[in-house]
C-alpha cells in the first residue's frame, strides 16, 4: 500500500476510534448534575465573600438547591434583588435582605490620637496588637496597618490619616472587615442608620481625653437632648436605636468631643 | 530481566536523570503547581497516574502499528493524539465511579493531557538512552521507567514545594522577589541533583 495512504487511514483510524470511544464513554457514564445547583449559582453575585455563612458562593448555592438551607435572603452583598431571583428559581417567598454597611467605629486620626511608641515591627494591625496593643495611646481605636482594607473584596477600605475609612458608595456589607480587625472595632451597621457614635474605648470622662480628642467621654449629653430617646448609654458610649433615630442632628451638634457624627454615605 | 533491573531503571529515573532536574521536561506544572504541598502532591499522583497510563498504550502502538509500517515519524501526532483522548476518558470514568478521586486529581488531569513530560516519556521509552543496556526496553521494563518518571516529578515538587514555602515567607532583595528568586532556587536544586549522578550505578549497576 502507498506509504502516505498507510500513514493517512491509519491516524484517521485511530482519532476515529479515540473519537467513538469518547462520545460512547460520555453518553454512558454522564452524571447527572442538578439542574438547581447552576440556576442558583447563577442569580449569586460570585464575591465568594462568605456572608453568608457558606464557603463560598458555590456552598449557598449548593444548600440551596439541596434544600438544606431555606432562608434566600442570606446574601447580603446581593441584596433584595438577588433574595427574589433565587425565590423565583427555587419557587418560593422572597424575604426582604437587611443590607448591612461595615462603619468603623473609631474617628481617632492621627491629628486626633497621638501614639504611644514607634512601631516598627511587621505593618499589620494582627502583628502592631501583638505587642503589648499597638503603638496607639488609646487601646481600643484603629490600628491603621489596613488588615480590613487587605480583605475587602472589593477594595471598599482605605487609610486615610491613620484610620480605616469605608467607601460606602463601594461596600456591599460582607462583613470580611469586621471579623479581621483584632480591636473589633468594624461592625456592621443597618444601612437605614443615621448617626452612630464613632468609638469604641469603653472609659469615661479624662482616660478618654488623654489618649484621643475625638473620642466618646460618655457624658450622655447626647442621650438627653435627643427628642426622639433614640440613644442609650451603653458602656458608656452611645448607642443609636436607628428604628427610632430621625436624623435631626440635634446629638452630632451637641457632642463636646464630635464623637456622634453623621452616617452621610447612605448608598444611591 | 530481573527485579534487581527493573529497580535500577526506577532509581536512575528518580535520580539520576530526575524528569524536571535533569531532562528540564514538565518545567511549566513545575513552577505553576509547586507553591502549595498539598496542590503539588494532587498534581504529581496525576502525573505518575497518566504517564504509566500513556506508556501502557503508546508503546504498543509504537512496537505493533508504527515499527512494522515504518511509520516512526507519525509517532508524536500519534502518541498526542492517543494520549489526550485517554486522559479524557480516565477523566470521564473518574467523575462516575471515583468522585472523590476525581475531585482531587479532576483539575490537573486535562492540565497534564499534552504536558511535555508525558510525551517525553513515553518518546524516551522508544528512542531511549536506556540505562545499563544496549536494546530498547522491554514493555515491563517501558513501565518501569515510567513509574520512576512519575516518581522523579513527584519527588521534584514535593522539595520544591518545601522550598517555595520557604522563600516565600522570607524578605527577598526587591529585584529577586517573585519568579527569579523561585527559578534561581530551582537551579540550585537541580545542581544538587548532579550529585546522585553515579551513585545508583555504583549502588546496582
Amino acid at each position: 500500500m502507498n506509504p502516505v495512504v498507510l500513514a493517512v487511514l491509519s491516524v484517521t483510524v485511530i482519532a476515529f476510534l479515540c473519537a467513538v470511544m469518547l462520545v460512547i464513554a460520555s453518553k454512558v457514564m454522564a452524571v447527572p448534575e442538578d439542574p438547581l445547583f447552576p440556576a442558583v449559582r447563577e442569580c449569586l453575585p460570585g464575591a465568594n465573600c462568605g456572608a453568608c455563612g457558606y464557603a463560598g458562593c458555590d456552598g449557598y448555592a449548593k444548600a440551596l438547591a439541596t434544600g438544606e438551607e431555606k432562608r434566600t435572603n442570606l446574601c447580603v452583598p446581593g441584596g433584595d434583588g438577588t433574595a427574589a431571583n433565587i425565590a423565583g428559581v427555587l419557587g418560593v417567598e422572597a424575604e426582604d435582605v437587611v443590607e448591612m454597611m461595615a462603619a468603623v467605629f473609631c474617628g481617632g486620626d492621627c491629628t486626633l490620637a497621638p501614639e504611644r511608641a514607634d512601631y516598627q515591627g511587621a505593618r499589620t494591625c494582627a502583628a502592631a496588637k501583638l505587642l503589648s496593643g499597638g503603638p496607639k495611646a488609646c487601646p481600643y481605636g484603629c490600628l491603621g496597618f489596613g488588615d480590613c482594607a487587605n480583605v475587602c473584596p472589593v477594595g471598599a477600605i482605605s487609610i486615610v490619616k491613620g484610620i480605616a475609612v469605608v467607601d460606602p458608595k463601594v461596600c456591599i456589607g460582607c462583613g470580611l472587615c469586621s471579623k479581621t480587625c483584632p480591636n473589633h472595632i468594624i461592625h456592621m451597621i443597618p444601612q437605614v442608620q443615621k448617626v452612630f457614635d464613632r468609638c469604641s474605648n469603653p472609659n469615661m470622662g479624662k482616660p478618654v481625653m488623654d489618649v484621643c480628642k475625638a473620642g466618646c467621654i460618655g457624658c450622655t449629653k447626647c442621650a438627653k437632648v435627643c427628642p426622639e430617646g433614640a440613644i442609650t448609654m451603653e458602656g458608656n458610649l452611645a448607642h443609636v436605636d436607628h428604628s427610632k433615630c430621625t436624623g435631626c442632628g440635634s446629638c452630632v451638634e451637641n457632642c463636646p468631643t464630635k464623637s456622634i457624627q453623621f452616617v452621610d454615605w447612605k448608598k444611591d | 530481566m530481573d527485579f534487581k533491573n527493573l529497580l535500577f531503571i526506577i532509581m536512575s529515573a528518580v535520580f539520576v536523570n530526575n524528569y524536571v532536574l535533569q531532562r528540564f521536561l514538565g518545567i511549566c506544572p513545575f513552577l505553576g503547581v509547586s507553591k502549595k504541598l498539598d496542590q503539588a502532591s494532587g498534581m504529581s499522583i496525576a502525573v505518575i497516574f497518566v504517564m504509566m497510563l500513556a506508556t501502557a498504550v503508546t508503546w504498543p502502538i509504537q512496537r505493533f502499528l508504527l515499527d512494522p509500517n515504518d511509520m516512526g515519524y507519525l509517532q508524536t501526532v500519534v502518541f498526542i493524539l492517543v494520549i489526550a483522548a485517554l486522559v479524557q476518558l480516565v477523566e470521564i470514568i473518574l467523575k462516575k465511579y471515583i468522585p472523590a478521586l476525581y475531585k482531587s486529581l479532576g483539575i490537573y488531569l486535562p492540565l497534564i493531557t499534552t504536558n511535555c513530560a508525558v510525551l517525553g516519556v513515553t518518546v524516551l521509552n522508544i528512542t531511549g538512552p536506556f540505562v545499563g543496556q544496549d536494546t530498547p526496553y522491554t514493555f515491563l521494563q517501558s513501565m518501569a521507567n515510567s513509574l520512576g518518571s512519575g516518581l522523579s516529578f513527584f519527588l521534584a515538587m514535593i522539595l520544591f514545594a518545601g522550598i517555595r514555602t520557604r522563600t516565600e515567607s522570607c524578605e527577598a532583595p526587591e529585584s529577586f522577589k517573585g519568579l527569579p528568586i523561585t527559578l534561581i532556587s530551582a537551579s540550585i536544586l537541580a545542581a544538587a541533583f548532579n550529585g546522585f549522578a553515579g551513585v545508583v550505578e555504583t549502588l546496582f549497576g
